[in-house]
């Protein structure tokens, strides 16, 4: 029973001690294409304000969006469509009107020198290639469907991947011969991955919408971090990693 | 076991913590049925995509059974009955995904079988085959997680077992082959049931191993869990129907089970 006691102490002690490292946590849900850029806002959003501490939570955005939905104790949402915030937004899960603080346009990506010479939207149609996707739901995954039926290609695919992370490690790895992610995911795989060019005409324009959720502890927080976000300091950041301005 | 009662009441403590145990497995369950959308279900369970991840998770996850009774009922013998240097450590090996986050098992197995893997790319080249993407695949990370129940469960019962029931059958003149095939299996038949069952059980339920090895494509690839990973994040009605399929499947095999050879455990 002492055990039991002592034990139970020391959770609560390791309990204390890891809120007591910051006087105030930032929950940031991000859409899993926001990984490098947001990371960046991190240290330098947390170095502007010390004694505040940015967590970040990455995934597909419909994955995020269920979160919030459940009642996850989150702070801040960052999409990578307007649909799924507009759920969010329906649910009545966030304070004030969204907004748009970055867009994104697709690109095939494939694996370094492109061996299997993939040149186009048409050749997702070819049976023989490796071709991934993301899942229907996750934003990548409804932007490339659109751009493929736009282009009337009936893809073969052989894999609906969870996240567009998780699809692009897989063209890096070079298991997949395309797979299409937006173009900041191909700038940011550096070495791994190459980008073939999707025409502008049958390209699409991904906005990105960021709200302070109604669940937010602090909401002056969390509008400060959006505020950054919307700043030339934080469009700057995310212009390093291949963003476009709203 | 049966018929033996310590006397008096049980203490109190012990049968609340066990309540409170019970009801962490419970509540899961109960909030399960009370998102259930009981009016759809069996349109919903009719729907291809159910099918079809059914399918492929029974296929899956017997397959890898068969093969971890193939493999690891000889690895397991190896390890419980064969000196040799550094069994320890293969020992911990053949643990290791049971310890290793199933994503890490996945990412290890495309490293090694993937199309451009150590061992995928020249098999690629001689044969054409390509593990990543084919039901194979799924099968391959399945065991991989799986088989180590199997292999822990056996072993155990080999290292239990009185071994002088095998040296008097080799005194009699059997051979250590004989001895194994008349003596020993039989045996520890029961630790090898309930090892599959185990096994079995693991597999139907595999997730990350084989999303990550294996990808995601419906009738392919995509078993019930990813079945219901996805489906979560699309038609929430589906999922839980899915999540229904997985609970009911594997509660019947396993209380069916359990009343035949569960007992060893």
């Amino acid at each position: 029973m002492r055990l039991l006691t002592v034990a139970f102490l020391l959770v609560l002690l390791a309990a204390c001690g890891d809120a007591g490292k910051a006087d105030e946590e930032l929950l940031v849900s991000a859409a899993a294409s926001l990984t490098d850029a947001f990371a960046e806002m991190e240290t330098v959003f947390e170095a502007a304000n010390p004694g505040v501490d940015v967590v970040l939570n990455f995934g597909a955005s419909s994955t995020l969006r269920e979160q919030i939905l459940e009642g996850a104790p989150l702070d801040v949402f960052a999409s990578a469509n307007t649909s799924n915030m507009d759920q969010v937004v329906a649910a009545g899960d966030t304070v004030g009107e969204p907004q748009i603080f970055a867009r994104n346009l697709l690109q095939i990506a494939v694996p370094a020198g492109n061996p299997a010479g993939v040149a186009s939207l048409a050749d997702f149609a070819d049976e023989e290639l490796l071709l991934g996707l993301c899942a229907q739901g996750v934003p990548c995954g409804d932007f490339a469907r659109e751009v493929l039926a736009g282009a009337g290609v009936v893809p073969a695919v052989d894999t609906h991947e969870p996240d567009v992370r998780s699809l692009l490690t897989k063209v890096e790895a070079g298991e997949l011969e395309a797979a299409i992610t937006y173009v900041t995911d191909v700038a940011s795989a550096a070495d791994g991955v190459e980008g073939v060019h999707i025409p502008e005409e049958d390209n699409i324009v991904a906005s990105y919408p960021i709200a302070v959720l109604a669940g937010a502890m602090n909401q002056g927080t969390a509008g400060a971090f959006i505020d950054f976000v919307l700043s030339d300091e934080g469009q700057t950041i995310l212009a390093d990693f291949g963003f476009a301005s709203p | 076991m049966n018929g033996r009662r310590a006397a008096g009441r049980p203490p109190l403590v012990v049968v609340a913590l066990g309540g409170l145990g019970l009801a962490l497995f419970l509540l899961p369950l109960v909030g399960l049925l009370w998102r259930t959308n009981w009016s759809d279900l069996p349109a919903l369970l009719a729907s291809p995509v159910v099918t079809d991840a059914l399918w492929l998770s029974v296929i899956a996850s017997v397959s890898a059974t068969v093969i971890a009774l193939l493999l690891g009922v000889p690895l397991a013998w190896v390890l419980a009955r064969v000196e040799f240097p550094g069994r320890r450590l293969v020992r911990g090996l053949v643990l290791l995904p049971l310890v290793l986050p199933p994503v890490v098992g996945g990412a290890a197995l495309l490293f090694a079988l993937g199309r451009r893997g150590l061992v995928g790319e020249p098999l690629y080249e001689a044969t054409g085959l390509v593990l990543p993407f084919s039901t194979w695949g799924v099968v391959l990370a399945t065991t991989f997680v799986a088989m180590p129940f199997l292999v822990i469960t056996v072993e155990g019962a080999l290292r239990n077992l009185d071994e002088r029931f095998e040296g008097a059958a080799a005194s009699l003149g059997a051979s250590r082959w004989t001895v194994l095939r008349r003596v020993t299996l039989p045996m520890i038949a029961p630790s090898v049931m309930a090892g599959l069952v185990l096994t079995w059980a693991r597999a139907f339920g595999e997730f990350g191993a084989t999303i990550t090895f294996a990808g995601n494509l419906q009738g392919r690839t995509q078993t019930l869990p990813l079945a219901v990973f996805v489906a979560l994040e699309s038609d929430r009605d589906v999922a839980v129907a899915i999540s229904l399929v997985m609970v009911v499947v594997s509660l019947a095999v396993l209380v069916t089970l359990r009343e035949r050879w569960w007992k060893v455990l």
